[in-house]
């Protein structure tokens, strides 16, 4: 190869991660300007994982043995992974939403990034979590909880959830191009999330568990997940917890944004 | 070399032969109607044509660009307007082409340029601070027919541009057409009114089954049907046939008589057939509960060509379906 060659194959490179970025901010700002305008949008998707936090408190925390701390401080770490999560499956939604006013097809039909609707769907999403994520620890503090750890420990505490639900945004953005229907995508993307997070450690302890559960709650992302905020939150040793959640977090991330960027080609 | 070119081009989908070899040359600065009812190949052609798709077999040419290769540049060169309205509804009029012209690559600057002057262009010039939501139908499509327009393109898609707008609309968005193709765009419409064809296009394709089985001018394709007909319903339909015979030489072949109560006489011209066949029917005492001269429509070029009725969408078609079997005008 002929360094000329080269250098306009770097240029090309340049311009074309450049499209990527400057393409996918326009479409976060699309998404991002839908809040401002509905408000209840964002009303109703913060009602359902504040429930979760006084619902848990209140109504199944007297009923749940944790060891050695208080159960709110046991349960907020599993409120984050479960709102995100929960939140990563409006990502499908809205593509499948996009997709049946016919906007994926003028997206489609433009010189514009392939990935670039994807990744501003679901950016769009994982800072709508970071924002869910923070008022949940606003209200987990109204009811008792406190952070044990450094601001360090608790600003990772936050950030892992949030990449944690970004990665599943992913997933959910592979099942919605996929899927092509919104009805569809809203069951499909919910109904293999609710035993990922019950059968778990974000609310009981997984010691709690019937024996053949336990191998099942223990390989499972979110219990991994889970361990890790949680070792963040209460300022116990972090590794090697975190680890397996950053293998988790890079290893669907890996998988699924080839498989979603392949359906959104394929969608029509 | 034409705007588009197209050959053999097939595409099915499971079982179904959506399109079944079609070839096109589409001369550059010319319309092009496609013609046919639902399910006829129409979307998916222009699907394929616009890189949404990938032909089975066959090769295609957007101004000079391989469809499959040279998808990209393609991109650059084309607009679309498909089925639906695809605009933003929480966006306004405004963001919505700003967006797509972002999204064409062009700066800030020049992105918010094209937008106001599209907006101007398409009479949206104060709806466009509002968001999409608050628009009607017809606004909708016009915005829609804007973002299309927003690169300049060499050669316009248009997928059913008047589907499901009122009439009012859809003669105010033909004109709107019309006005961009004096500016020397190529456009491909399709449609399922043969008056939009004519109407808008300078050459027609009829298509079905996924085959384009006429081509031509719209006054060659009505030349195939057989010209305009005076078409009148009897208001007591066991006058037919007294009718059937009162008009019997004023058209330039026999009247067609179609149960119960419906007469079609072929004519050739249309000076004074009214005025002589209303003055027969008066003569014989028959009341008329209906009467025009009518153009061909979709279905009598389908009834010709293929045997056998559009079954076009029921709706509000500008040529409203057939005659006597579906809505009647008053």
């Amino acid at each position: 190869m002929t360094a000329e060659v080269a250098i306009a194959n770097r240029n090309t490179r340049d311009r074309s991660i450049r499209r990527v970025v400057s393409d996918a901010i326009v479409m976060t700002k699309r998404n991002v300007l839908k809040y401002p305008r509905i408000p209840t949008l964002l009303v109703f998707s913060t009602i359902q994982p504040i429930m979760f936090v006084l619902l848990f408190t209140y109504v199944f925390g007297g009923a749940i043995q944790v060891q050695a701390v208080n159960y709110v401080d046991f349960l907020l770490p599993g409120i984050f992974v479960q709102a995100a999560i929960f939140g990563s499956t409006q990502t499908g939604v809205g593509l499948a939403e996009d997709m049946k006013k016919g906007l994926i097809e003028r997206y489609r039909s433009l010189p514009m990034s392939r990935s670039a609707v994807l990744i501003g769907r679901t950016t769009t999403d994982g800072l709508r979590n970071l924002f869910v994520v923070w008022l949940m620890t606003v209200v987990g503090y109204l009811v008792g909880f406190r952070f044990a750890g450094s601001l360090i420990q608790s600003g990772t505490a936050i950030v892992i959830a949030v990449l944690f639900g970004y990665s599943f945004s992913w997933i959910s953005a592979w099942i919605g191009m996929t899927v092509n229907d919104v009805e569809t995508a809203q069951v499909a993307g919910f109904v293999w999330i609710f035993p990922l997070t019950f059968a778990s450690s974000a609310f009981v302890p997984v010691a709690s568990m019937p024996g053949w559960l336990q191998g099942f709650t223990k390989a499972n992302p979110v219990t991994v997940t889970v361990d890790t905020i949680r070792a963040l939150v209460l300022d116990t040793p972090v590794t090697p917890h975190i680890w397996y959640s950053l293998a988790w977090i890079t290893g669907i991330v890996v998988v699924f944004v080839p498989l979603a960027v392949r359906a959104y080609r394929r969608a029509v | 070399m034409g705007a588009i070119e197209v050959k053999g081009l097939s595409k099915s989908f499971g079982d179904l032969r959506a399109l079944d070899g079609i070839d096109l040359d589409i001369e550059a600065g010319t319309v092009y109607g496609l013609l046919g009812p639902n399910g006829a190949g129409k979307t998916t052609a222009v699907r394929i044509l616009t890189t949404l798709l990938l032909p089975d077999e066959g090769t295609a040419t957007v101004a000079g660009y391989d469809v499959v290769s040279q998808a990209e540049q393609l991109r650059h060169a084309i607009g679309l307007a498909g089925q639906f309205a695809a605009v933003d509804e929480i966006l306004t009029g405004w963001e919505n082409l700003e967006m797509v012209a972002r999204l064409y690559g062009f700066s800030r600057a020049e992105a918010a340029r094209r937008a106001d002057g599209l907006l101007e262009r398409f009479d949206l010039a104060d709806a466009g601070k509002r968001q999409v939501r608050t628009y009607s139908g017809g606004m909708k499509r016009r915005l829609d027919l804007a973002a299309s327009l927003v690169a300049d393109p060499q050669v316009l898609f248009l997928d059913e541009p008047t589907t499901g707008l009122d009439p009012r609309s859809r003669f105010a968005l033909w004109e709107t057409i019309e006005q961009l193709v004096d500016g020397g765009t190529t456009l491909m419409l399709t449609t399922q009114y043969l008056e939009e064809a004519d109407h808008l296009a300078n050459r027609i394709g009829v298509i079905d089954h996924g085959r384009v089985i006429a081509e031509g001018t719209a006054d060659e394709l009505k030349a195939m049907v057989g010209g305009d007909v005076l078409s009148f319903e009897v208001a007591n339909p066991a006058q037919i046939h007294a009718a059937a015979a009162a008009v019997a030489d004023v058209g330039s072949e026999p009247p067609r008589i179609e149960l119960p109560n419906h007469v079609v006489v072929p004519v050739s011209t249309h000076v004074g057939v009214i005025t002589k066949a209303v003055r027969s029917l008066d003569r014989e005492g028959i009341k008329l509960a209906d009467l025009a001269i009518r153009r061909p429509s979709l279905d009598d070029v389908f009834m010709t060509l293929t045997g056998h009725h559009a079954e076009e969408e029921n709706g509000n078609g500008a040529t409203g379906g057939r005659p006597g079997r579906k809505r009647r005008r008053q």
